[in-house]
């Protein structure tokens, strides 16, 4: 396996859609290819990165404001 | 009308779904709590504009309100969520931006060669290392510079958990578009990020 055809298989191996065989494969080329497996590793933490969103915080108002609007459309439905 | 916070129990979303559609104002509200801060990091990122992120959120719940007795609860009450969320913010970029930037469905004119440029290791924990809303600009910037298919397939695929087929069909895109741009996305954001993020070599 060259690095173009490690490169082609990234999603299906983060995604875990590689069957054995292939997996080994690019398993063997990645512990033998610093490039490819900075590449793979860096991808991974990618996507790890925008789904961490634990310590994302609302700027201030936005939620009040938010459930004010809501508030106000309830109240006037249920007149 | 049970109260949903008693005995400190997380209700089902499902059950809340119903509550809400029979007048709860609070199991509705409920639902909110849980997903108001999700819709508003979508937005950011989708739009890359607080004030546009705001409007997104909040038209969208409204929305989501006015429509809630049509809700036919075939899917999760967070996929509807996202589905309106994400109309609402295309019309958005529609208003702001030239058409042909945000027509989804269009052939992708990035065919070019995909092998990365960067190669460096990254640090090991940037989520340690830099300051949370650091951290968060960087990341709104790189999806920034992604064309807008792409960065709409990503956030739903691999931060809104969707499946391939819930984004071809929410994008109205096939499943071999939505595959390939997720591939193309991925990969762009790594590079992105690796201008910021990578070990310098002098460090």
């Amino acid at each position: 396996m060259n690095c173009r055809n490690a490169i082609q298989q990234i999603c299906g191996y983060l995604d875990g859609n590689l069957d054995e065989d292939l997996k080994r494969t690019l398993e063997v080329h990645l512990n033998g290819c610093h490039h490819c497996k900075a590449v793979f590793d860096t991808t991974r933490k990618t996507v790890e990165l925008y789904c961490d969103g634990k310590l994302f915080v609302l700027p201030t108002g936005v939620r009040e404001r938010l459930h004010d609007a809501l508030r106000v459309k309830w109240e006037a439905q249920s007149k | 009308m049970a109260n949903s916070r008693d005995a400190g129990l997380v209700k089902d979303e499902s059950v809340l779904v119903t509550e809400a559609k029979a007048g709860s104002y609070e199991a509705f509200e409920d639902l909110v709590n849980r997903y108001e801060k999700k819709i508003y990091r979508l937005g950011l990122n989708l739009t890359g504009n607080p004030e546009d992120a705001e409007d997104m959120l909040q038209e969208t719940f409204l929305k989501a309100f006015e429509h809630l007795p049509t809700f036919r609860e075939d899917s999760r009450f967070y996929t509807w969520i996202v589905r309106i969320a994400i109309n609402q913010g295309l019309m958005k970029l529609r208003k702001r931006r030239s058409s042909k930037e945000v027509q989804l469905d269009e052939p992708s004119n990035d065919d070019g060669d995909i092998m990365p440029r960067e190669f460096a290791d990254w640090r090991p924990n940037p989520e340690q290392e830099l300051e949370r809303t650091e951290l968060e600009a960087i990341l709104q910037d790189a999806a920034r510079s992604l064309p807008m298919t792409f960065r709409t397939v990503f956030f739903l695929r691999d931060v809104e958990g969707l499946s391939t087929e819930e984004t071809a069909e929410l994008l109205n895109l096939s499943e071999g578009a939505v595959k390939a741009r997720l591939f193309r996305a991925r990969l762009r954001l790594r590079e992105e990020l690796s201008k910021t993020l990578k070990i310098k070599k002098d460090s």
